[in-house]
């Protein structure tokens, strides 16, 4: 892809981001972060691809490797704990009589 | 276009359409806890394309195959666990930690291609895409480093292993953090001469300018820090995204990114703080030795557990305004019985929830969510406000700075500005309270000193135990 076409896609990816969140209740805020967090993760698909990519190159796949463990572990952890902390919105009205 | 490029290109295009869906729908209490599965779902969603899409065309390798599973399976794994055993007060250093190690994966991948550039970068050598690329991978290298060694800093702090050192209160940081930028600017320029070894020097003095930025803030500005660490951490994914060509990368990373600001900002309003005040005003406490924000406290009312159950049980309506003080003292389920007995009573009972009570916004209706407070009764501070004076009782439990009458009235605080819960306009106030330590900003709390203010001084799980045990002898609750 020409790179001024990644760059409409960086405009446009920031703009959808400015405009998906305009009105958050507070109590959303830090699930919201940890959230967004988890997809800032994304990374993984840059570690994976250099790890197709690496072939027999020994370093650069154990350098991927611990790049996507890194990511992975935000993106796993990230997405277990916004869970747990929504369960917790969510568990409420089944507990009421 | 062949098969696996039209597959892969249809499934990028879903992924960015879940991830943005996952997004708007976590801003929406009904549909939060869905759309976060939705995200998680185009996450792998996005890895399967990949995967599927080197499958189809290049095929991929054996080892390739068993360093992915290594590392992925590490990376769960210890994610997985942490996520599941940390308990819910240590929220904003696991979310601070997960950050940092997503700014970490971005740093890898920028420097594992400069060192080794990939060979499809070198098939036909164009200057242009070539600079394009060292920039990109200086971009990733620099944003990552800074959100890695930032959020650490932010864990440390936030867990207590790191307090603020003096030194970095006083002017010689700017110097030196104005060094280590103008250091990463020569390693960056030096890169795009394509003197590879640069890379090292850019490394180091990113990441020192991520320990120098953030050390110097305050516990108390310490949400804002994070929320914007992690819109830096999307940004270094988008880089990254750059470095290996990749849209979903791109978009994904922009939109976190943007988010991530405008959190930042709601934060920052709700601090009645300037982004830049917090970035490089240092901490609220070493302005206000030099101010006249500090002072001995000369008339503080402390009283029993008795005279608080007494007063309660009189009460007709009660505001209890939780702080960070509650989840230390993993209180919650305690003060959800004392408020229970209360309301039995037939006791009104709400919550004051200030926008940054506790260590980042929402954590208070986190915790009170964890001791099944029914959502109706928390109110936001704009909300709750105008109803302190026709409030008979006020429990402060954890809560200092959020409640401090200086933000209004003492224009030399530091804290001045900063809209606070109006506790003092109620008939009477209960400050529980460990002792009588400054708030998380070192300010003292004119609060204390009021004349319809009084202090229960211990633990606050201890004191609302005691309380229950009160309440049940005067009989509150009890039918």
């Amino acid at each position: 892809m020409s790179f001024v076409s990644l760059l409409w896609v960086l405009l446009l990816g920031s703009l959808l981001g400015l405009e998906l969140i305009g009105k958050v209740p507070p109590t959303l805020h830090t699930p919201l972060m940890s959230g967004a967090n988890a997809i800032s993760g994304i990374t993984m698909l840059a570690a994976l691809t250099l790890i197709v990519k690496a072939e027999a190159n020994v370093p650069l796949l154990i350098i991927g490797s611990v790049s996507l463990g890194f990511a992975l572990f935000n993106v796993v952890g990230g997405f277990f704990v916004t869970d747990r902390m929504l369960a917790m919105f969510s568990r409420k009205p089944s507990n009421k009589k | 276009m062949n098969l696996p490029v039209i597959i892969k290109f249809v499934i990028d295009l879903l992924a960015v359409l879940l991830l943005a869906l996952g997004i708007k729908g976590l801003s929406k209490v009904k549909s939060a806890r869905d759309a976060n599965r939705l995200a998680a779902f185009a996450m792998s969603l996005s890895v399967v394309g990949l995967l599927s899409y080197y499958l189809g065309t290049s095929g991929i390798a054996i080892q390739s195959w068993i360093w992915i599973i290594i590392g992925s399976i590490i990376g769960s794994l210890f994610g997985a666990i942490l996520a599941k055993k940390v308990p819910m007060t240590s929220m904003p250093e696991t979310v601070a930690l997960f950050n940092g190690c997503g700014g970490m994966s971005s740093l890898l991948v920028a420097l594992g291609v400069a060192i080794f550039p990939l060979s499809a970068g070198q098939e036909n050598f164009d200057f242009f895409k070539s600079l394009i690329n060292e920039v990109s991978i200086s971009v990733s290298i620099f944003v990552g480093a800074i959100t890695f060694t930032g959020s650490i800093v932010a864990m440390a702090k936030l867990q207590g292993w790191l307090s603020t050192p003096g030194w970095t209160q006083s002017k010689v940081r700017h110097f030196v953090n104005i060094v280590f930028a103008i250091a990463s600017l020569i390693a960056f320029f030096d890169l795009i001469n394509g003197n590879t070894s640069s890379i090292w020097l850019l490394v180091i003095v990113s990441s020192l300018l991520g320990i120098g930025v953030t050390l110097p803030i305050g516990g108390a500005d310490m949400p804002v820090v994070i929320s914007l660490l992690n819109s830096y951490s999307g940004i270094a994914a988008a880089a990254a995204g750059f470095v290996v060509d990749s849209q979903l990368l791109i978009v994904a990373g922009a939109m976190v990114g943007a988010a991530g600001l405008i959190l930042t900002q709601v934060m920052c309003k709700g601090m009645n703080r300037s982004l830049v005040s917090v970035l490089f005003g240092g901490s609220l406490s070493a302005q206000s030795t030099a101010s006249s924000g500090s002072g001995e406290y000369t008339n503080i009312t402390s009283c029993s557990v008795e005279e608080c159950a007494l007063t309660l049980e009189a009460a007709n309506k009660v505001i209890i305004v939780p702080g960070y003080g509650l989840a230390v003292a993993q209180a919650q389920h305690t003060l959800r019985e004392v408020t229970k007995k209360l309301e039995q009573n037939g006791i009104e009972v709400v919550y004051a929830i200030h926008p940054v009570a506790g260590r980042m916004p929402g954590h208070m209706n986190v915790l009170l969510a964890e001791a099944d407070v029914p959502y109706e009764q928390l109110k936001e501070m704009d909300v709750v406000n105008p109803d302190f004076p026709a409030t008979d009782v006020v429990l402060v439990l954890g809560a200092n700075d959020v409640v401090n009458p200086q933000a209004k009235n003492d224009s030399s605080s530091p804290l001045y500005g900063m809209p606070v819960l109006d506790v003092q306009e109620a008939r009477t106030v209960f400050v529980i309270k460990r002792g009588m330590s400054a708030g998380y900003s070192g300010i003292k709390n004119d609060l204390f000193d009021l004349p319809n203010t009084s202090m229960v001084f211990g633990d606050a799980k201890k004191v609302l135990n005691d309380l229950i045990g009160e309440l049940k002898d005067l009989g509150v609750g009890e039918k």
